[in-house]
């Protein structure tokens, strides 16, 4: 029964799908893993993002994943938003871990909600010249809808540690990580910084939901099954680290698509939150743990 | 003195519930009164890890759920009565219980809910491989003819008043007793707590193996009471949403919170249900629930406290 050509074709699409999923992760590597803020609702905003890209590509015909960088700006108002109301209500209270999570469980709530209200329980897929074309490589096919989010991804992955270590306010956000006081001490707004950092957190979430909609259909109830995948790839990565992040994606990528391909797709959902729980309960500090 | 007075009291609901279930108004009240009543029991099983020990378990759906397919598989394997499908429902979310209490040795704070989270999924993917159980497309549970007295819903809505008095009665015991004082200091400082020679292991493992064993007692005659059970709907997240909002809309430091809240917004939802929409009640729920924990962080038995104190 074992076959090689099933084994090759189930490691590259699990690649190809890790690529996609650093996108997803990124954000929450940033709010969660540099910042302490346990934004939980984080795959709404991906799926938020993934209706966004539909509603777009459904009235006007653009392109989902363009569609996706033009509303980066909106989603990045968005999450800074977001971020002053949950500094105002728990962090400058110095109440944040357990009400503040709380915050976030009814915000994901509410977003999937909203959008079950708004546009009903049916799959939303979207519209684009490259899905469903494949190219052929000696035996392994590679499904381009697949390969533009891999594309996609490790391209945000890249900007994102570009900015993280070369720009100013990237090194601020690192340093907020590190020690709120001492960045306040030298001079810059610590609230500030982490709105910021929030803000790109949201605005990729919402590229990252774009690439969602392209690879697979969604409903508003997506937004659980990343969940586990998000928070599992940011503990795995260690916390912050975003070529951690990129790493332990591609790992949950293949595991997952193994798991498909070997015991069939209704076991993959749990090779993620094993693989967290078995993470969280071995090693809480992650491969590349700081 | 008092005891016996929350004892008498605890009686006489459950006399009122029997009574109540004999009378002959409308099924639908019993329907939805079965409803609230199972809130009641889960938002105040949540609230003895959650409100007491500090640990926000956002797993409930799965404590709830195992509850409900252990009775399944056991009403498929031996046609088992229902107070052993509850003992035995209570017994096996209490052993889960007992286990994630282990999992508070390393994980603190947002890692342990989200280890519970996690827990939950797993689950629900073991179940929906199970074919035994019905596996993701569900099982129909055939209620068995001739129920003790009245019909299936009021002999439900009266057990279920039997188990929201017993959990009640659980949570304000632990609450009145050393065990309750033990998880309030753990929950305002583990290390302090430790430090002073409270045995914070012994008691978390003890809130959550009570709090597990609660909410599989809460799940176990869903079956009977749906009588068609699929994953999606034992599994579901609103319990997990609801029992968290339930409690923090009460207030979680006392046993009287998760009651109040569970009550209110248990009725509101199903008045919502039928005059409006399921979906928009749940959209109603997490706007509460954010609202709550945005400008009464104590919830209404904190609003009350404050009032009385000026």
């Amino acid at each position: 029964m074992f076959s090689w050509d099933l084994l090759a074709n189930a490691v590259v699409a699990g690649v190809l799908l890790g690529g996609f999923y650093a996108a997803v992760s990124l954000g929450v590597s940033l709010t969660f893993g540099l910042l302490d803020v346990v934004n939980i609702a984080h795959p709404a905003f991906v799926i938020l993002g993934s209706y966004a890209a539909y509603a777009m590509n459904s009235s006007f015909g653009l392109d989902p994943i363009l569609t996706g960088v033009l509303l980066t700006p909106l989603f990045y108002v968005l999450g800074a938003a977001v971020y002053q109301m949950y500094y105002g209500s728990f962090e400058r209270r110095g109440e944040e871990s357990l009400r503040g999570l709380v915050f976030f469980f009814g915000v994901l709530f509410i977003i999937e909600v909203s959008l079950s209200l708004t546009y009903g329980v049916d799959y939303r897929l979207v519209e684009a010249p490259y899905i469903g074309k494949s190219i052929n490589l000696g035996g392994v096919g590679i499904a381009v809808r697949l390969l533009v989010p891999f594309a996609v991804g490790l391209a945000m992955t890249l900007a994102l540690h570009l900015f993280l270590s070369r720009t100013f306010y990237g090194r601020a956000i690192k340093a907020v990580a590190q020690d709120r006081l001492a960045l306040r001490l030298m001079g810059a707004n610590p609230v500030q910084i982490k709105t910021i950092a929030f803000g790109i957190g949201i605005a990729a979430a919402s590229l990252s939901g774009a690439l969602l909609v392209t690879i697979a259909p969604v409903v508003p109830s997506t937004d659980r099954d990343y969940i586990g995948r998000v928070f599992a790839i940011t503990v795995l990565g260690g916390l912050g680290s975003i070529g951690g992040t990129l790493v332990a994606a591609i790992i949950l990528g293949v595991a997952e698509s193994l798991m498909a391909t070997f015991f069939g797709p209704s076991w993959s959902l749990a090779v993620s939150f094993g693989i967290l729980l078995l993470v969280l309960a071995v090693r809480p500090t992650g491969l590349f743990g700081r | 003195m008092r005891t016996g007075g929350g004892l008498l009291a605890g009686l006489a609901v459950i006399v009122g519930g029997i009574l109540l279930a004999s009378l002959g108004v409308n099924q639908y009240l019993y329907f939805a009164g079965y409803v609230v009543l199972q809130y009641v029991v889960v938002a105040t099983a949540w609230n003895i890890l959650g409100g007491y020990a500090g640990y926000v378990n956002f797993g409930t759906s799965a404590f709830f759920a195992l509850g409900a397919y252990t009775a399944i598989f056991l009403i498929e394997a031996v046609q088992a009565p229902l107070p052993v499908l509850i003992l035995a429902g209570g017994l096996v979310s209490g052993l889960l219980g007992l286990g994630i209490g282990y999992l508070t040795l390393r994980l603190k704070g947002v890692f342990f809910s989200i280890a519970t989270l996690a827990l939950s999924v797993v689950l629900q993917t073991l179940i929906m491989n199970w074919d035994y159980v019905g596996g993701a497309k569900g099982v129909t549970v055939i209620r068995p003819g001739g129920p003790l007295f009245g019909n299936w819903v009021t002999l439900l809505f009266t057990v279920m008043v039997g188990l929201a008095v017993a959990a009640v009665t659980v949570a304000w015991l632990i609450e009145r007793s050393w065990v309750g004082r033990g998880l309030t200091a753990l929950r305002d400082s583990e290390e302090a707590a430790e430090c002073m020679g409270v045995p914070t292991l012994r008691l978390k493992l003890l809130a959550t193996t009570i709090s597990g064993f609660l909410l599989g007692v809460a799940g176990a005659p869903f079956p009977y009471y749906v009588t068609y059970v699929e994953p999606s709907s034992a599994f579901n997240l609103d319990y997990a949403v609801n029992a968290l909002a339930m409690s923090m809309i009460g207030g979680t430091t006392t046993w009287i919170g998760p009651v109040i809240g569970a009550v209110l917004l248990g009725t509101a939802q199903q008045v919502a249900t039928v005059t409006i929409s399921s979906e928009l009640n749940l959209l109603i729920v997490g706007v509460v629930l954010v609202a709550f924990v945005v400008l009464a962080p104590e919830g209404i038995m904190g609003l009350v406290r404050r009032a009385r104190g000026r």
